[in-house]
């Protein structure tokens, strides 16, 4: 079987699963968010604030976050895959592609602790 | 077609890997690009905006939430219409990315996994964007 030391879960398998899931987790969340548009449409302070100061929603609100964190690094790193190759950069695609997931998992790590600030921090 | 394991190339650096008796077919025109290939570039290319919008969207979330003041001042940007321009393209980004990863979620299931059926599948995704582009347009102005 194939390994590789930068996919998610060394497994394109679970990797492969790991997007599925968290893409429902991800779906749900967003269809609650818009859908709480729809049904309050003129939120005040008030009312937005105690939405997410729920403990349902900051434990839905953390799981989401946890779901982003894994969909887009599997996401981005596919797509890293695909295209910062050997075949487009030749003997430098290593490199390139390294740097490439650096920036990813750099700004995936930025918007955990920042996600989770925002969420459980206030 | 995917590539998960671009490292399986790097053996065939320096090496002619191709006959060079192959048919060459530079007019770019006659390329099929069908419908069903074009809304899973379109899926990835808004998995990656999206991936960079969220920083947007997590710092009007955190203003909105952090006071009163903070909730005031985002309604304030959203008076500005380059700041509905950047939402709404965000906002478009998100829901084709659910559609069409709910598409892709069902043919996963083996559901639609036929030439056909690829092709209903990429014709529902659309104009179900498109609904929900207008809807989300309305909404924001
Ligand atoms: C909101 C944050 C999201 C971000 C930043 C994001 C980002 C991405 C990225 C970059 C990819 C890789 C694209 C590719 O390989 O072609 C991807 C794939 C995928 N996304 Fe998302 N996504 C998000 C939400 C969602 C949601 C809500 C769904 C809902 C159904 C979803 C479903 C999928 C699926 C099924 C794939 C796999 C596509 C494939 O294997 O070709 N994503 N996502």
């Amino acid at each position: 079987m194939v390994t590789n030391a930068t996919s998610f879960s060394r497994s394109g398998l679970t990797d492969w699963l790991v997007q599925r899931l968290s893409a429902v987790v991800l779906g749900a969340y967003m269809l609650c968010i818009l859908g709480s548009f729809v049904v309050h449409p003129d939120m005040d302070y008030e009312q937005w604030r105690a939405l997410f100061a729920a403990d349902s929603m900051r434990i839905f609100s953390l799981l989401s976050l946890a779901a982003l964190c894994a969909h887009a690094w599997i996401g981005m790193w596919t797509v890293g895959t695909d295209y910062l190759t050997s075949l487009q950069f030749g003997k430098g695609a290593t490199s390139i592609r390294l740097a490439y997931q650096a920036i990813c998992i750099l700004l995936i790590a930025v918007y955990l602790i920042w996600g989770i600030r925002i969420f459980w921090g206030t | 077609m995917l590539v998960p394991y671009p490292e399986a190339h790097d053996s065939n650096i320096g090496k002619r890997i191709v006959k060079d008796t192959r048919p060459v077919n530079l007019d770019l025109t006659s390329v099929k690009f069908p419908l069903p290939a074009i809304t899973s570039i379109l899926h990835r290319i808004s998995g990656v905006a999206i991936f960079f919008g969220v920083a947007v969207l997590l710092y009007l979330l955190q203003l909105s939430l952090a006071s009163e003041a903070g909730f005031e001042q985002v309604q304030e940007y959203f008076t500005n219409p380059l700041v509905k321009l950047v939402v709404w393209l965000l906002l478009c980004g998100l829901l084709y990315h659910l559609i069409a990863g709910v598409k892709h979620l069902i043919m996963d299931f083996g559901i639609g996994e036929t030439k056909a059926g690829a092709k209903t599948g990429a014709i529902v995704t659309i104009a179900l964007s498109v609904v929900a582009f207008a809807v989300a347009g309305v909404w924001i102005w």
